[in-house]
């Protein structure tokens, strides 16, 4: 027995200094292999005293334990050191560069228009389209701007044509036109698209957007075109309260007719819109006109309603900061990344206008 | 619109002060653009202090001045003056500054070979005194604190500037603005006096408005003054038009253009002298021809409205007077013309000559036409009061009667437009301020309008009034109305966001052109389109609308690779016009990437963007819209501006006919042609409006799920077949043996040249077979595998390599 302590002494020590798997394997079948040092104890156990064989067996196998339990730890030892020592060669620097990100970026008019839209679908308005090009007809006249009326002088329009038929529509409002003329009331449309004037500097530019706003039903004041361009103008700002002035203004379209202005003041030479004592002129509007109402074979005695048109490009300069209108469509590739939005920004009710 | 609050206080009684006049006048409409003094010439004169005077190195008697004018500046200025010392407090002219004087302008001079900036005044120099020995001494107790101020205190009164609605020509007189001030509360309105005009004989110059077809005059009112002496306007005259921001010219001329403003009422003074005989209203005729008071020479068109007596064209009626018949200082009778004019003929003639003048701008607004007699009494009583003279009787000559307008008004319609109520006392005294004859009738109001409210003609123009004279203010704000009667975006619409935001999610940026081009380029990309010329472009470059998008994209594309960009990825969502009648035109995305992919990466490998690069940008963002992938159909002709060899046409499915996408290497031609330089260069563009709707929405069409667990085995091939083989094909080939079986077949491998004979190429496929009902065994596959290769070689004429 004291043998076998020895032998079992001696192998604890050699192993507690052994480094090498391999070796600690040799150890392994040196000791539990066929002809195993420890195997062979047992099969002695057989030629031994009943009384005898108890004790030794016993002893045995606590040596077998003891030794196969210092085996398995050495050899997580040496597997752990093993593999810490190849983590650490592999090791790469990380604060080099990804492989290259291709960012994209939507214009500011098109995520304005989005805003928007998002805004206007909230309080059950649809989006409408109509053509950039378009007959004089649905550009003027059927909004109530006849031929020798001054208020065609305030559009500087682009022709097509030599007699003046065909243009470039000068704002928004033909698509109230075409929308009425295929359809039947109620009316509760935005339209926003191109329109265009041949005016050209730093605050005006050829071709601009425009959103138009009509909604025609049986009962439609005054009181919801002001609380629909409220509700508007605070959510496309994104603030509590907002300063908003109605004054009287002119457009052949609509009478009564208003321009809306807003509150903004000068703070760190940056403008902060809604408060303050300034104001901004942002929109135009009004009750749509009986005569245009007539012109699309609305009813005017049954339906009224009110209709506006607001400038989004100048929307888009007040919220993010643009200072030129004339930088919108020049393209400049470090403009549209300075200003763009990235394409999962998609403005909505659920996740927010803007993030 | 210029005035001043004095101006109107000739109208306008009223406790209001300035701010408050600025603030009614917004809210009723008259949309205030400024309030400002007007500038004064004598603005420039600015106090100052000689800081150091030393001598001229070239003159003994002229000095150098270091000159401190204030904001911490100092100029150098050389003078005269025996005064001029260390110090001193005096008045400084920049350059610019007009002196009154001698009404020379000051501009940098070099004297004796010295830059003076501007100069230092003596009182004679600004008219406040003769003493012309020195420059200003200025007292110390009163100046010290106010070097850099105006020395000048700007007296002119502060002008108002409204911007007048085309609507409203009553309000381009100060009366008419004065009487919409007390219909709102800001006053009440003055009562005209009574004119105790003497007049002296009759008008004998003889009038005739000839009864023509196209004739723009029904009215032509005048009088003859006798034996004026027109000379310079008086003082308050001349601040008066000074005020207007404009030029006095002389008491007659000023007097006219003062009723203008005053009344809204155009009047025209003839020299009587110089008129031959008589009076001629009439339409002209094609070739006539004047020399207008703008020193122009007009040449008439048919039916245009002159005045003319036995010699010719005095002058164009209601829009400008002619030279032959003017008034100068030496004229001595004059014949006062006040008339109506139609607001079309004005129109009309001023647009074909291209005149504007205040007179054709308040014509064509529409004049009130009985205020014929008023504009005559009141400026031939300024006239006798400055220049003397004898006034006949009026002689008002008409050949059309004024109506009035009557509207019937239910006050209900104020409060179904506005939404609030406003009692009907309170609707008529507005009303009836603003100039309305109102009588009732039951519920009814009979309204007569003013005449000079040629706007006014329909019920809805009397809620405006009210509304806008109440004050929009009282407007309640309801809660927005939510009911929808039908989706947002239909889908075209959807398909425009989805595609838009999928395209620069592939990493371009999305920009906004004009819709118009330049025809040069637009040339190279317009294929069979018509080109559509604008008549009034805004510049030469800018002169057709785009018949695609690319001729812009690739414009601004050069222009950023000029600012040394390299690599860049843009699209446009837009616009492309295919005629010039509206709805000619398709919405399309066009997009362009040139540069290189992951250029100076130090991992990947750098390299030119290639057609497969715009391939895979354009097949993802179609199938992320919703097309589905294993429809897609490629083919190989492409429009012109794409190079031949290297470019494609993408169809939704093999019916379609017409591409919805193409996708390419652009035409070396064009590239040479527009000198762009990169390294790369390669397009897309998807046409929006080719993409057919699904006929079913996503919910309805999604098929039963299905998949099998069953063993499936991969299978590569490598065939040599014709060059000009499309591997597309090959692939419908090796589907087409069996649908079921064959799930995917993939292209690993495409080459050519070495042991490829010429001609070929190689193809490698990878095909991955799976039963949905059993494990295949070698036996099945087997016989899969020589289908494939037998199919593959009597269809495409192929080899299987061996």
């Amino acid at each position: 027995m004291s043998d076998i302590k020895k032998i079992k002494d001696d192998y604890i020590d050699k192993l507690n200094t052994e480094n090498n798997i391999e070796k600690v394997n040799n150890i392994k079948s040196e000791l539990f292999g066929k002809n195993g040092i420890i195997s062979n104890e047992f099969k002695k156990l057989g030629s031994i005293s009943v009384e005898e064989r108890k004790k030794l067996a016993s002893d045995l196998n606590n040596i077998k334990d003891e030794l196969q339990n210092k085996i398995s730890i050495k050899i997580q030892e040496i597997e752990t050191k093993e593999i810490n020592l190849k983590l650490e060669k592999e090791k790469i620097d990380v604060t080099l560069p990804e492989r290259n990100i291709e960012i994209g970026k939507i214009h500011p008019v098109s995520q304005v228009i989005d805003e928007i839209s998002s805004i206007f679908s909230e309080i059950g308005f649809s989006v409408e389209e109509g053509p950039d090009v378009e007959n004089e007809y649905n550009n003027f006249t059927a909004l109530n701007t006849p031929d020798n009326h001054p208020a065609r002088d305030m559009h500087d329009t682009f022709y097509l044509d030599n007699n003046k038929e065909l243009l470039l529509r000068t704002h928004t409002s033909p698509v109230q036109v075409r929308t009425m003329l295929k359809g039947k009331p109620p009316f509760k449309i935005i339209a926003p698209g191109r329109t265009y004037r041949s005016d050209s500097d730093q605050t005006h530019a050829p071709m601009f957007h425009q959103v138009e706003g009509l909604h025609i039903d049986k009962n439609i004041n005054m009181g919801h075109l002001k609380g629909c361009l409220n509700y508007f103008i605070k959510e496309f700002f994104e603030v509590d309260k907002i300063k908003m002035r109605f004054r009287p203004s002119h457009f052949p379209f609509t009478e009564p007719s208003a321009e809306v202005d807003i509150g903004y003041e000068i703070n760190n030479g940056k403008i902060v819109i809604g408060e303050g004592n300034k104001w901004l002129e942002i929109l135009g509007c009004g009750m749509v006109h009986p005569n245009v109402l007539k012109n699309v074979n609305v009813n005017p005695s049954k339906y009224q309603g009110y209709a506006f048109g607001i400038g989004i490009d100048r929307l888009g300069m007040l919220k993010y900061g643009i200072n030129d209108l004339r930088a919108f469509f020049e393209t400049d590739y470090r403009w549209l990344s300075h200003f763009g939005f990235d394409p999962l920004d998609v403005p909505s009710n659920y996740r927010g206008l803007s993030r | 619109m210029k005035f001043t609050v004095d101006w109107l206080k000739n109208h306008l009684d009223t406790k209001f002060n300035n701010n408050q006049i600025i603030d009614k006048l917004t809210n009723i409409g008259l949309e205030v653009e400024s309030f400002e003094s007007s500038t004064s010439e004598l603005d420039t004169f600015i106090v100052a202090k000689i800081i150091n005077a030393k001598t001229h190195p070239n003159a003994d008697r002229l000095k150098l001045c270091d000159v401190d004018i204030g904001s911490d500046k100092t100029i150098e200025v050389v003078c005269g003056a025996p005064n001029a010392k260390n110090g001193l407090l005096t008045v400084y002219a920049p350059p610019g500054s007009i002196i009154p004087k001698n009404q020379m302008k000051l501009s940098v001079s070099k004297i004796r070979g010295v830059t003076s900036y501007g100069m230092l005044c003596s009182e004679s120099e600004l008219l406040l005194s003769n003493e012309s020995d020195g420059i200003i001494e200025l007292k110390n107790n009163k100046y010290a604190n106010k070097i850099g101020e105006k020395y000048f205190k700007n007296t002119s009164e502060k002008v108002i500037d409204l911007s007048i609605t085309p609507n409203r020509p009553d309000c381009l007189g100060v009366r008419g603005i004065a009487r919409d001030l007390s219909a709102a509360g800001a006053g009440k309105l003055k009562i005209n006096k009574k004119s105790n005009l003497k007049y002296r004989g009759n008008q004998n110059i003889n009038v005739t408005i000839k009864k023509e077809k196209a004739q723009g005059c029904t009215i032509f009112g005048s009088c003859l003054i006798k034996g004026v002496t027109n000379k310079e306007s008086p003082k308050w005259l001349k601040d008066k038009i000074l005020s207007l921001g404009q030029k006095p010219i002389s008491a007659i001329v000023d007097i006219t253009n003062y009723v203008m403003f005053d009344l809204n009422r155009p009047l025209h003074a003839y020299d009587a002298d110089k008129i031959e005989n008589e009076i001629i209203v009439r339409s002209s005729s094609k070739g006539e021809s004047f020399e207008a008071l703008d020193n122009k020479n007009y040449i008439l068109e048919n039916d245009m409205c002159v005045i003319s007596d036995r010699s010719g064209v005095l002058g164009l009626g209601g829009i400008i007077g002619g030279t032959r018949s003017g008034t100068e200082y030496s004229t001595k009778n004059i014949l006062l013309e006040s008339a109506y004019f139609l607001p079309r003929s004005i129109r009309k003639t001023s647009k074909q000559l291209n005149i504007d003048t205040d007179a054709k701008f308040r014509f064509e607004r529409g004049i009130d036409p009985l205020s014929i007699e008023e504009g005559l009494i009141k400026a031939s009583e300024l006239i006798k009061q400055i220049c003397g003279g004898e006034i006949s009787k009026l002689n008002v000559k008409k050949i059309e009667n004024y109506k009035k307008t009557i509207i019937n008004f239910d006050p209900f319609l104020f409060e179904k437009t506005t939404g609030f109520n406003v009692e009907n006392k309170e609707l008529i005294k507005i009303l009836d301020k603003l100039g309305f004859n109102v009588s009732k009738n039951k519920k009814i109001l009979k309204l007569v309008v003013p005449s000079w409210r040629p706007d006014i003609t329909q019920p809805i123009d009397i809620v405006e009034e009210i509304v806008r004279i109440k004050g929009y203010e009282h407007i309640n704000t309801s809660e927005p109305v939510k009911t929808r009667l039908k989706p947002t975006l239909n889908y075209y619409q959807k398909l425009f966001h989805f595609l838009q935001r999928s395209v620069a999610s592939k990493g371009y940026l999305e920009t906004v052109t004009w819709s118009f081009t330049d025809s040069k380029i637009n040339q190279l990309f317009k294929e069979n389109d018509e080109e559509i010329p604008i008549v009034n472009p805004i510049s030469s470059d800018l002169n057709v609308l785009r018949n695609s998008i690319f001729p812009n994209l690739i414009f601004y594309l050069k222009k950023n690779l000029d600012r040394g960009i390299k690599d860049i990825s843009l699209f446009e969502i837009g616009p492309a016009f295919k005629g010039k009648n509206p709805g000619d035109q398709l919405t399309v995305i066009g997009a362009v990437r040139a540069g290189k992919v992951s250029r100076l990466s130090w991992n990947d490998k750098e390299r030119i963007v290639d057609t497969f690069d715009v391939k895979k940008d354009v097949i993802q963002s179609l199938c992320e819209a919703g097309i589905d992938k294993d429809d897609i159909i490629i083919d190989d002709k492409t429009p012109s501006y794409y190079h031949p060899g290297k470019s494609g046409g993408v169809y939704q499915n093999k019916q379609e006919k017409k591409a919805l996408a193409y996708f390419g290497e652009i035409h070396p031609n064009i590239i040479k042609k527009l000198d762009i330089k990169t390294e790369g260069l390669v397009i897309f563009e998807i046409c929006l409006d080719f993409i057919r709707e699904s006929k079913q929405k996503i919910k309805d069409s999604k098929s039963e799920y299905k998949f099998s667990d069953f063993q499936k085995s991969e299978r590569d091939f490598a065939f040599i077949i014709n060059k000009n083989f499309k591997s597309q094909e090959l692939v419908n080939i090796i589907k087409s043996v069996d649908n079921k079986l064959i799930k995917s077949v993939r292209v690993f491998d495409v080459f050519e040249g070495e042991n490829i004979p010429e001609g070929k190429k190689s193809i490698a496929v990878n095909v991955t077979i799976q039963s949905e009902e059993k494990t295949l065994n070698e036996n099945d596959l087997d016989n899969i595998n020589k289908l494939i290769i037998s199919s593959v070689e009597s269809k495409s004429g192929a080899k299987i390599r061996s």
